[in-house]
């Protein structure tokens, strides 16, 4: 089963190192990893999107905290949790795909932050599912460079990561 | 005053209360070796290769329950530091490995001698640390002994660029250390110590089954209390050996792979099993699946929650250090009115006595040629039980491990994890220099021996009066068994042809060297080599090609489908 787990770390040369190299070392899936630095320069904010059985999860959040620079982890599916992702697509909008390419942008409330007389580039943010679900709803041949964040995930109302 | 890196180096040393350091020079850490010539608090330790120092640094801990200390290079000096790296992290032994670096501008260019330490360690240690200002020396040193000693013990490595140990900062050495992302728990959750001394009490065909963490966290004394007081039999792992004393009647032996029938049986059969300081590995319980038929309830003492339901699904998981587990475990058992059920335990006990009568570690007592068992029951008597013994990695292994009665902790050392071979002699040596005037021993073998040959020298040089005890088959013997049973008898690079004459090789080092080839010269030999107290001695005993390691779980079968004799 798919899990979102967010980790606080310190925000030190390395770090993001010891966490991929648990990954990798221990087999563990890593789908998307996204971290950057919180509020708090000393501190880390990382996103990691995984999956695996129950024991497999179990086993990725103990190894997690047993990093010495990882302060706190949790598993943002134990409860209600917001996910987002920020992709950047460049598609085609020659004569042809113009109008079409802006409809399908529109539709998805994704935005066109760069046009030139061959292409446009949409700024599309929603979770996982809905970008996917845009890549797969355009026409294939059209699209000519995606880019995605990975995705970020927080605690609905009062539940907070914070040390 | 202001002081340069390296004088912070050795200060922080002194600090810890490091006596010994085993290691290396060269390039990258010239400066740390300058301010060792200077002072006599802390004793260098050269061996011949950095695996040596390090594995000598591991040896050392594990007889002391000291922090072990090495020093090596930049670039081969750290790679070679490796697989002593692994070696101890594998078994949770508490070091701290200095390396040397690059200066700090070379990083990353290719330098001579340059490799990504950090890196190349990552997966292998506790934590490491890149040093890249001499201000942050002394506060990484603390951390490191810190991260070390405290937890599930581990090696920690400081990597510290040539040039930082130039430079010159003020020395304030830190009192205490805290880190807001390291706090390991040492207490066991109340509400889970009860549930667990529930199932203890309603238990009627218990078990107890120790490993390593027993003695790192020095609680032997516990633990034979918690198991006479309960009348419970008891196994160790291969780690765990000394744990409980071997001699007791309450001794099953050790488990496993090469574990006693008796220990096995009960470990599959008993209905409550009490795991403290073991970590279920694959060379424990076999097949998990196979473990699991019939279901046992099981309670998990351990100081590392991922150690829990790694392997094995267990219903009472009690995260804590053992110690203070079982102190409270202990507290509470004398406290209660419950008793267990004395007439369950008692044919329960029948039953393992009765599994113990097929003394599944009997051999040939007639044979004409050395049997390799009985060179490890003749070093028991003629050590009295006392001494330490370090081993390397095969069959050699085993048979210490079964016939040597280790009644003591930090007695039996060896690479149980990594499976290192080349770990026993410099092991040995950091023994030795931890203890004066022990006996210490090595049993070998004469492909384990060969990969840290070297350090003889060091031996020599050092006076350190190492007894070691080659059982020589002429075969890696643990590859050719497997190739025996599982791959048709084909020997296939596991005969060691043109081996050295050890004698002549123990004399040219400026050793003392004996080859035995009779059963009834084995006693004679041992004794003859003790009474050198003062010289190391390599006996080379010619043992039968054929011997095997009995019992045996084959790899993925379960603990009751052994192979006996």
């Amino acid at each position: 089963m798919r899990h979102i787990i967010s980790l606080l770390m310190e925000n030190e040369a390395g770090a993001l190192s010891r966490v991929s190299g648990l990954f990798s070392a221990r087999g563990y899936n890593i789908e998307s990893l996204s971290v950057a630095p919180t509020e708090d320069p000393s501190l880390s904010r990382m996103t990691i999107v995984t999956s695996g059985s129950e024991d497999v999860i179990e086993q990725i959040i103990k190894q997690l905290n047993k990093l010495i620079e990882v302060i706190k982890v949790i598993d943002l599916n134990d409860g209600e949790h917001i996910e987002r992702e920020m992709m950047l697509v460049k598609v085609k909008a020659g004569e042809a795909e113009r109008e079409e390419a802006k409809r399908m942008a529109d539709i998805f409330r994704g935005r066109i932050i760069d046009v030139s007389d061959q292409s446009y580039t949409i700024e599309l943010t929603g979770t996982v599912a809905k970008l996917d679900a845009f890549l797969a709803a355009i026409d294939r041949g059209w699209i000519l460079e995606t880019v995605r964040t990975g995705a970020s995930g927080i605690g609905r109302g009062a539940r907070m990561l914070r040390i | 005053m202001e002081l340069t890196g390296a004088e912070i180096v050795l200060r922080c040393l002194q600090e810890e209360g490091v006596e010994h350091v085993f290691g290396y020079p060269g390039g990258a850490v010239l400066f740390i070796y300058d301010e060792f010539f200077k002072q006599d608090k802390v004793k260098h330790i050269l061996t011949r290769h950095e695996q040596g120092a390090v594995h000598a640094a591991d040896g050392y801990s594990r007889s002391t329950r000291k922090v072990g200390v090495a020093l090596v290079t930049s670039g081969p000096g750290a790679t070679n530091a490796v697989t002593g790296i692994a070696t101890a992290y594998m078994d949770s032994i508490p070091m701290v490995i200095i390396s040397g670096q690059v200066p700090t501008p070379a990083i990353g260019l290719d330098a001579f001698q340059e490799v990504d330490t950090v890196g190349i360690t990552r997966p292998c240690v506790k934590h490491n640390f890149l040093v890249k200002d001499v201000k942050d020396i002394a506060s990484t040193m603390k951390k490191a002994f810190y991260l070390a000693s405290s937890g599930r013990p581990g090696p920690v490595l400081v990597d510290i660029p040539k040039d930082i140990t130039q430079h010159r900062a003020e020395f304030v050495y830190p009192d205490s250390v805290s880190l807001r992302s390291y706090n390991p728990v040492t207490k066991g959750h109340p509400g889970q110590i009860r549930r667990a001394l529930q199932l203890i009490l309603d238990a009627k065909r218990p078990m107890v089954y120790t490993g390593g963490g027993v003695t790192l966290s020095n609680a032997s004394g516990e633990l034979a209390e918690f198991v006479r007081m309960m009348n419970f039999p008891c196994t160790n792992t291969l780690m765990g050996l000394g744990g409980y004393p071997a001699t007791d009647r309450q001794f099953l032996g050790m488990l496993g792979m090469h574990g006693t029938y008796e220990a096995n049986m009960a470990m599959q059969e008993c209905d409550v099993l009490v795991a403290i300081g073991a970590r279920f590995d694959d060379r424990v319980i076999g097949n998990p699946e196979h473990f699991f038929n019939p279901a046992r309830k099981i309670i998990h003492i351990d100081i590392d929650p991922s150690s829990i339901s790694k392997r094995v699904r267990v219903d009472v998981p009690i995260v804590g250090n053992v110690q203070d587990v079982l102190q409270e475990m202990l507290k509470a058992l004398s406290s209660s009115r419950e008793r267990v059920d004395a007439a369950a335990l008692e044919s329960w006990w029948k039953q393992i006595e009765e599994w113990r009568s097929r003394d599944c570690l009997k051999y040939d007592r007639q044979s004409a040629l050395i049997k390799p068992q009985m060179v490890v029951e003749k070093l028991y008597e003629v050590t009295g039980g006392d001494a330490f013994v370090t081993s390397d990695v095969g069959q050699h292994q085993m048979w210490a491990a079964q016939f040597y009665k280790f009644d003591k902790p930090r007695r039996w050392i060896n690479s149980g994890g990594l499976g290192t071979m080349g770990f026993g002699l410099p092991a040995a040596m950091g023994v030795q220099v931890a203890n004066p005037g022990a006996k210490v021993a090595c049993i070998t073998g004469e492909g384990s021996i060969q990969m840290c040959i070297q350090e003889l020298s060091t031996c020599k040089q050092y006076h350190l009066p190492v007894k070691i005890i080659a059982l020589n088959n002429r075969y890696l013997g643990m590859v050719r068994q497997w190739q025996e049973f599982f791959h048709g008898n084909r020997y296939s690079e596991s005969y060691m042809d043109a081996l050295p004459d050890f004698v002549k090789l123990a004399e040219a080092y400026g050793h003392v060297g004996m080859r035995i080839e009779k059963p009834e010269d084995v006693e004679g030999a041992l004794k003859e080599a003790f009474a050198l107290e003062d010289r190391l001695v390599f006996m080379d005993f010619v043992t039968d090609q054929a011997e095997n390691v009995f019992p045996m779980v084959p790899g993925g079968k379960g603990l009751s489908e052994m192979i006996l004799v």
